[in-house]
């Protein structure tokens, strides 16, 4: 007996190849499973529980997955739904559902998993000692707890599993693992527990694991002793250096993958080619732990940003750039103090140069500006407001046009790409939680709710 | 001296979750392989980042001829002070990192 679970991508809006899902749906999957979200874009999504993907391109997909499990009528499950995984995002997708099937004709029972926590449960938790700090976690305290603008706690496998036994059709989760999506039904059904959750991370990302990551699907076939995963696509190849390869992408640890009530390890975990497209992993273990744990994830407003850019085409400035920047932020810093009497632990003001460290900052050894054709000045400033943020930045805006780098020469004029100069860019957040979090039972705090249209 | 990104290598780095950043140095020879490990120590990485050592996990992978490491975000994923959201840049500096011939 095998569970064969059918990974259209890596995440849902991501885009994949309908060619090579057709392909899949004649292996007769039992299950789709796709995740919708990640923190990989920063702490905005969840700061502000929106989505980072394009709605029409979800829509289009979405449509295509729900065509295929009709086709077959097979559970669809999408994990994490709008990037954040917050309740509006599930409810967001659900509209969508429900919007298709009207159009597409389809009954459907529906599940909505919903896995946003309450402040005041996390702060109650927190003081009970029910709350733990990762590996680098940041520091927390209940007032920085009572300010997140949203929390989520990622699900494991038994949310998702509560749903699949209901016989839901469609099951839209909020945060859940990437991993839990996936080793659901196989675990459900018994197949190999170390095999169910390495096979759910080897398929997390759909076709990356393979030699044509872009074309998305992965067919995963899980049974009682390990796992088989090939890919869909018409000559893409899964190697076993392709697969185990996997286990160190965003991971920090290659061998250990920490999970909702215990953990993966693959340190013993033997990766064999069955022939030239497909691989054999056998001889990983899912060691349960106690208590049961789910980790957290939560966003806090971090302020209000303006930003500006200028560009630097003349060669005195280029040569001399970080001095001039220095001197910018100094002059800037001292009328600030004066015009609006701020001190600089009120605001942050920083310029960017790219052309010289702009992505590395202080891990750039490379010295270019000699050779350089121009850089550009990328001005940050962030404020508790953004009327205050913006002040700062008309105030910034002279000096960024025309400060000369000594007091004895003319006065530059750099390029201002637009009017006006400055960008406001809103609300930025920050990630204020790497902990996990004590559970009663592995189902506790996430709301299962099941609707037929 | 030689410039790590010169050897027979690919060097990818990402994020592993908004915390941490993790790199993959992945060797096509035994050879290549065996002499970063003995070359590139924490020590040497920690020097290179300006991070303690003994915050930074690392990893031998000799199936594969990895060698990988882990290091705790200095700036936290999209904090204020955060260059690079998604973390590759971090594998463009490690690729000049200069080993003894």
């Amino acid at each position: 007996m095998t569970v064969k679970i059918l990974v259209p991508s890596g995440v849902l809006g991501l885009g994949f190849s309908t060619d090579a899902l057709t392909t899949g749906l004649l292996r007769q999957p039992d299950i789709i499973c796709i995740d919708g979200g990640s923190t990989d874009s920063g702490p905005f999504y969840l700061g502000t529980a929106t989505s980072k993907y394009s709605d029409a391109i979800c829509r289009t997909e979405w449509k295509q997955l729900m065509k295929a499990r009709d086709q077959l009528k097979i559970p669809l499950i999408l994990g994490s739904c709008g990037t954040c995984g917050t309740d509006n995002m599930v409810d967001h997708i659900y509209d969508m559902t429900t919007d298709l099937a009207a159009e597409l004709g389809q009954n459907l029972t529906i599940a909505r998993i919903y896995a946003e926590r309450k402040n005041e449960d996390i702060c109650t938790a927190y003081r009970d000692g029910q709350i733990q700090p990762l590996a680098a976690a940041p520091p927390l305290d209940a007032e920085k707890i009572e300010r997140f603008s949203h929390i989520v706690s990622l699900a494991g496998v038994e949310p998702l599993q509560e749903a699949l036994q209901a016989e839901a059709d469609i099951i839209l989760a909020g945060r859940t693992t990437d991993t839990a999506v996936i080793a659901a039904l196989p675990l459900m059904r018994g197949m190999h527990p170390g095999a169910s959750w390495h096979g759910a991370k080897i398929a997390e990302c759909g076709a990356f694991c393979s030699s044509h990551p872009a074309t998305g699907v992965i067919l995963l076939e899980v049974d009682k002793d390990g796992f088989t995963v090939e890919p869909m696509a018409a000559g893409a190849v899964c190697t076993p250096h392709s697969v185990s390869a996997h286990m160190l992408y965003e991971n920090a640890d290659p061998f250990i993958l920490h999970e909702p009530g215990g953990y993966l390890d693959v340190r013993e975990a033997d990766y064999t080619a069955l022939d030239e497209r497909r691989v054999r992993v056998e001889g990983s273990h899912w060691v349960k732990t106690d208590p049961y744990t789910v980790k957290l994830e939560a966003a806090s407003l971090a302020g209000y940003q303006t930003s500006m850019l200028a560009v630097i085409r003349d060669t005195h400035y280029i040569r001399n750039a970080r001095i001039w920047a220095d001197k910018l932020v100094q002059i800037c810093t001292d009328k600030t103090r004066e015009a609006l009497g701020l001190h600089p632990k009120d605001y942050d003001l920083q310029i960017r140069l790219i052309g010289v460290d702009a992505a590395l900052g202080k891990w750039e050894q490379t010295i270019t500006t000699n050779k350089a054709v121009e850089i550009g000045v990328l001005v940050l400033i962030t404020a508790d407001s953004q009327a205050l943020a913006t002040e700062i930045s008309r105030l910034v805006n002279p000096y960024l046009l025309h400060l000369p780098l000594t007091d004895n020469e003319d006065m530059p004029t750099f390029a201002f790409p637009y009017s006006p100069a400055h960008s406001e860019r809103g609300a930025i957040y920050e990630f204020g939680l790497n902990h996990r979090m004590v559970l009663d039972s592995p189902t506790d705090g996430f709301t299962v709710k099941l609707d037929r249209v | 001296m030689t410039r790590l990104g010169d050897l027979d290598i690919k060097i990818r780095s990402k994020n592993a979750g908004p915390f941490w950043i993790t790199a993959d140095i992945f060797c096509q020879t035994s050879p290549v392989y065996d002499r970063l490990c003995a070359s590139i120590t924490e020590h040497l990485i920690a020097a290179c980042l300006d991070v303690p050592a003994d915050s930074i996990m690392r990893f031998e992978i000799e199936k594969l001829y990895v060698l990988k490491f882990s290091i705790p975000r200095p700036d936290i994923q999209g904090s204020r002070t955060d260059r690079d959201m998604h973390g590759a840049q971090l594998a463009l500096r490690l690729a000049e990192i200069e080993i003894k011939d």
